[in-house]
């Protein structure tokens, strides 16, 4: 029999309601799982006493026939939510010691369902970074190694510790976030699979903001159905975002087996760049046919302001955060060190609490909100997002119902690999990714495959607004169609 | 464009983050790979294009004006590092 950590999310739902199993069974087997499994540095706070009490409670409702939707899987929580009572970090020094007294929309939302909360996971500092590596509290080690090596790789970022605990069996699926392609990004690193919804349609209240036109809340499971029912869960109205978008929550899983026979894929040729490399052309290649062959029909789109969407994301993602990480000023929360003078204060404060990378975006940030910069960087940057939009308004216009494209230059790199004093070149990571930000789009990451070194690749997926029905389709048809990726073995346990 | 030390200086005071001399010049360097990469971006022709001030066209919701979460002044200090009465302590802005 399979280890109950190592069900699917939907599986373990099955399990649960037809009592194979109790969710106390399943809660303490990933209990036992994350103990073993510290030396990935997934979870910075393991809450194993609140998952055994709700546990007892979704076991109480399973018997009276009252199961929830999510009654008694155990889930992680990207330590960027706020939960109340329980330590939340956002991965910064700067947030050391905070505990809310309030929860977040979404997470609020998974334990109305009946989740189970197991503990908190680990990311970039404020979600700025693709490889995990910029947390205040560790790097997070992926389960994955290449063949015949057992050098570190990162997990990809910033949902690091969401990827690698899902990958390594230490939660039946986790939130993550989104801004650049912190969702997807570590999904296709680790053979998972993860959604960035459409841009409102989770509410980001409760949720440490980093660049708030641009954040999305989204899961990272092991299947595109695990993904489709944690989803329905996370997503819906929410007042208290203003942003959050007032239309009905679909029935995501729905969705999965409806295939993909009469949509129109397009394959847009600006994401065929430079210097890439054969296993990712082929692997794309790959996708468009595996869709072909379930009846979509392929077609080459043009999307000519492609190049420009990571240029603009590094003028308007840091612009919105000088202003969000504003509020770290040592009065409120968290760190506070002293200064001569209360502008002395600040400084000190946010110079101890903050770490390289963010301090790079807030000063960048500053530079081009600053007077007589504001309009050659920032607007333009916003006009430029504008055409961004505009392209795949176009070629939706056209007939196209999807977009199939890598979701990453490469497979996971190293740890320390990616250092060098430019730091463009760890940027780059989130090329194919970061348009979807940029346009409000929802996009999927859906492992399809392994490379030579034996490590998970993974195609993206782009669909209209509020269509993520369209995407689960397409994925489950290249998930079925490439076999599920699994993790070969747990070297750390 | 590119930055000087000068000011990178006046960006950290500006952001309130105090910058040890002897990180000024490597965060130039940072920083002014930041801004050429940025630079391709004066190569896109955006006459007569509007800004993006929404991604998904909405109207902006208002809110009733009402207390909703009123009287929680001892959550909302819960965290601070120094508090007197419900109140955020700082050091002495006024003489």
């Amino acid at each position: 029999m399979t280890a109950l950590n190592e069900l699917t999310l939907a599986e373990a739902r099955d399990g649960l309601v037809s009592k194979t199993f109790s969710a106390r069974e399943i809660a303490q087997a990933h209990i036992d799982a994350l103990e073993k499994a510290r030396v990935l540095n997934a979870y910075l706070v393991e809450t194993p006493d609140r998952a055994l009490k709700m546990a007892e409670v979704s076991d109480a409702k399973i018997a009276k026939g009252e199961a929830r939707p999510l009654e008694g899987l155990p889930l992680g929580i990207k330590d960027l939510f706020c939960t109340q009572g329980v330590h939340t970090t956002a991965g910064s020094k700067i947030l050391e010691g905070f505990e809310p007294h309030y929860e977040s929309n979404v997470s609020t939302q998974l334990w109305r369902d009946g989740a189970v909360m197991l503990g908190k996971l680990n990311l970039d500092e404020f979600a700025m970074g693709s490889s995990n590596e910029t947390s205040a509290y560790g790097n997070v080690i992926s389960p994955w190694r290449r063949n015949g090596s057992d050098a570190a790789l990162v997990p990809g970022g910033s949902s690091g510790g969401s990827s690698a605990a899902v990958a390594a069996h230490l939660c039946l699926g986790a939130t993550a976030t989104d801004t650049g392609g912190s969702i997807r990004q570590p999904a296709a690193f680790t053979g998972t699979v993860g959604i960035k919804p459409t841009y409102g349609r989770c509410s980001r209240w409760g949720i440490v903001a980093y660049a708030s036109s641009l954040d999305q809340a989204g899961p990272i499971a092991r299947t595109t159905r695990d993904c489709a029912i944690l989803l329905g869960s996370m997503a819906g109205h929410d007042p208290r975002d203003t942003t959050s978008v007032d239309v009905p929550v679909p029935d995501f899983e729905a969705a999965v087996s409806r295939g993909v026979k009469g949509l129109t894929i397009g394959i847009p040729k600006e994401y065929r760049v430079d210097g890439m490399s054969p296993e990712i052309q082929k692997l794309w290649d790959q996708g468009a046919e595996w869709l072909r062959a379930a009846g979509a029909t392929i077609k080459e789109i043009s999307l000519p302001h492609t190049q420009y969407a990571l240029p603009a994301y590094y003028i308007v993602a840091p612009a919105e955060a000088s202003s969000n990480l504003a509020r770290y000023d040592g009065v409120r929360y968290g760190l506070r060190v002293p200064g001569k003078d209360i502008a002395g204060m600040y400084e000190n404060t946010r110079a101890a609490g903050f770490g390289p990378e963010v301090r790079r975006r807030i000063m960048i940030g500053t530079y081009v909100l600053s007077a007589g910069y504001y309009d050659a960087y920032y607007v333009r940057a916003q006009k430029i997002r504008t055409l961004i939009k505009r392209d795949f308004e176009q070629a939706y216009a056209a007939g196209i119902d999807a977009i199939l494209t890598p979701a990453t230059p490469s497979a996971a790199f190293g740890i320390g690999e990616t250092t060098s004093a430019d730091p463009v070149e760890m940027y780059l990571n989130d090329v194919f990714t970061v348009t979807v930000n940029m346009a409000g789009l929802p996009g999927i990451s859906v492992p399809a495959g392994l490379d030579a070194q034996g490590l998970p690749l993974g195609l993206q997926l782009i669909g209209r607004p509020f269509d993520e029905e369209t995407l689960f389709a397409a994925s489950q048809v290249i998930e079925d169609a490439a076999g599920r990726t699994r993790l070969p073995k747990a070297w750390w346990a | 464009m590119s930055v000087d030390a000068k000011t990178v200086r006046r960006i950290a005071h500006l952001a309130r983050i105090a910058v040890a001399d002897e990180d000024v010049a490597p965060l130039q360097g940072e920083l002014n790979a930041i801004l050429a990469f940025v630079e391709q971006l004066n190569a896109v022709d955006v006459d007569g294009v509007e800004p993006m001030t929404s991604v998904t066209p909405m109207v902006m919701k208002k809110r009733v004006d009402a207390v909703t979460e009123g009287g929680r002044a001892g959550d909302i200090v819960a965290n601070a590092p120094e508090t007197e009465d419900g109140y955020f302590l700082v050091p002495k802005v006024v003489e």
